[in-house]
């Protein structure tokens, strides 16, 4: 074997410089793709980078009252990311959001997380969980000014749920099941 | 026929009585004897001196019970001396929340520097007695001869996110007009709060 090598010094001299080739030429593949891979990455996290409208109840308020004709069902739930029982039924409005986005069904988040907190506690909230549905915070501090305007049996209390559409509404201070969700969902529906 | 439609009045009675639990302003409220943060048991009878109380339902974990925290301390210690002490009590159930257990309770009370009983409604009997629903939700209550006679209900103030942008302190608004023999107003107000669980 040694003999043969040395034998065939020039050739192995060829077969050294190849296999060094293909070596490089593998491992700047191998190279480039890790790299393009971390690149794409981190270009995926920057085009998720959520950005979460700060609403106050007056600019809120158009989107709770759609028009009469409108024929899109709203689901608004009021929730907060430290809210216990808000996070145990979150998935249920995310899972009906997107089984009825067919039948237009349109499922919001309304956050009353502080505002202070949007940054430390919202978006991260949202990334870890992968929330779909568009989340908003209703920031209006003064909140004996419009929780009856949401609904005049609200006492505060999270989480609460509205549910439009045209001059169809009801709303609940309660936790939901998905079954209860999606029996509420059907009968504005068929509304 | 006349009795059952009096058997159907009884029942619809009954579910009304039930739907309509809590109190309103002007009921007179009930005592309780629940164990404080030092293991005591405190009732408001305990209280021979107060003019009338200031009963706050708050926790430990919800962020808007804790952003009242020092306001909370604020008003006992400005109220206490005039006849309306702080009472606060924690509604939630620690097998939900754990954050809210006695223990915890026990600590946070220390570390925020309460300065008046922190009790715990074990076994969740009258947070539905007095109708609170969130934390923090406050009963205003004036010892009368008739009872504690309940006399605002709802939020301390109108800004839960900053205490010094606080335009309306409409709880310490509802003492001052009891000490000064006025009418409470407004009597009731709302407010966003962690729901009672």
């Amino acid at each position: 074997m040694f003999l043969s090598i040395s034998s065939s010094h020039s050739l192995n001299h060829h077969l050294t410089l190849l296999i060094m080739k293909l070596f490089i030429i593998i491992l700047f593949t191998l190279l480039s793709t890790t790299f393009s891979s971390s690149i794409k990455a981190q270009q995926t996290v920057k085009s998720e980078t959520i950005k979460i409208p700060v609403y106050n109840y007056t600019q809120l308020e158009p989107m709770l009252h759609p028009k009469a004709d409108n024929d899109t069902t709203y689901i608004f739930n009021f929730w907060a990311t430290y809210c216990i029982p808000c996070i145990k039924e979150l998935p249920y409005f995310e899972q009906i959001g997107k089984e009825y986005a067919s039948k237009k069904v349109k499922v919001v988040l309304i956050s009353m997380d502080f505002k202070s907190k949007i940054t430390s506690q919202v978006i991260p909230f949202i990334k870890k969980r992968k929330v779909q549905s568009p989340v908003i915070v209703l920031s209006d501090p003064d909140a004996n000014s419009w929780i009856d305007k949401v609904n005049a049996t609200w006492s505060g209390a999270l989480p609460a749920t509205l549910i439009v559409k045209g001059n169809s509404r009801e709303f609940y201070e309660k936790s939901f099941t998905y079954d209860e969700l999606q029996v509420l969902t059907i009968k504005f529906l068929k509304q | 026929m006349k009795r059952i439609v009096l058997l159907i009045t009884l029942v619809l009675a009954a579910f009304a009585g039930i739907s309509a639990q809590g109190y309103k302003v002007g009921d007179t409220a009930a005592d309780f004897k629940l164990k404080n943060v030092d293991n005591k048991m405190v009732s408001l009878a305990d209280f021979s001196k107060a003019k009338g109380f200031i009963i706050v339902f708050t926790c430990n974990h919800c962020p808007y019970a804790k952003a009242y925290e020092q306001r909370i301390v604020a008003l006992d210690k400005k109220y206490k001396a005039k006849g309306y002490p702080v009472i606060a009590i924690n509604p939630n159930n620690p097998a939900t929340v754990p954050a809210d257990s006695f223990e915890e309770m026990q600590k946070r009370h220390k570390e925020a520097g309460f300065t008046f009983p922190y009790l715990f409604d074990n076994g969740q009997k009258i947070y539905p007695v007095y109708g609170a629903t969130r934390t923090p939700h406050v009963f205003l209550l004036e010892k009368t001869k008739k009872g504690n006679v309940v006399r605002y209900i709802g939020a301390i103030d109108d800004n839960y996110e900053d205490a010094s942008a606080v335009k309306t302190p409409y709880l310490a608004n509802a003492v001052d007009a009891l000490l000064a023999g006025k009418e409470v107003n407004p009597s009731s107000t709302k407010a966003i709060g962690c729901g009672i669980k």
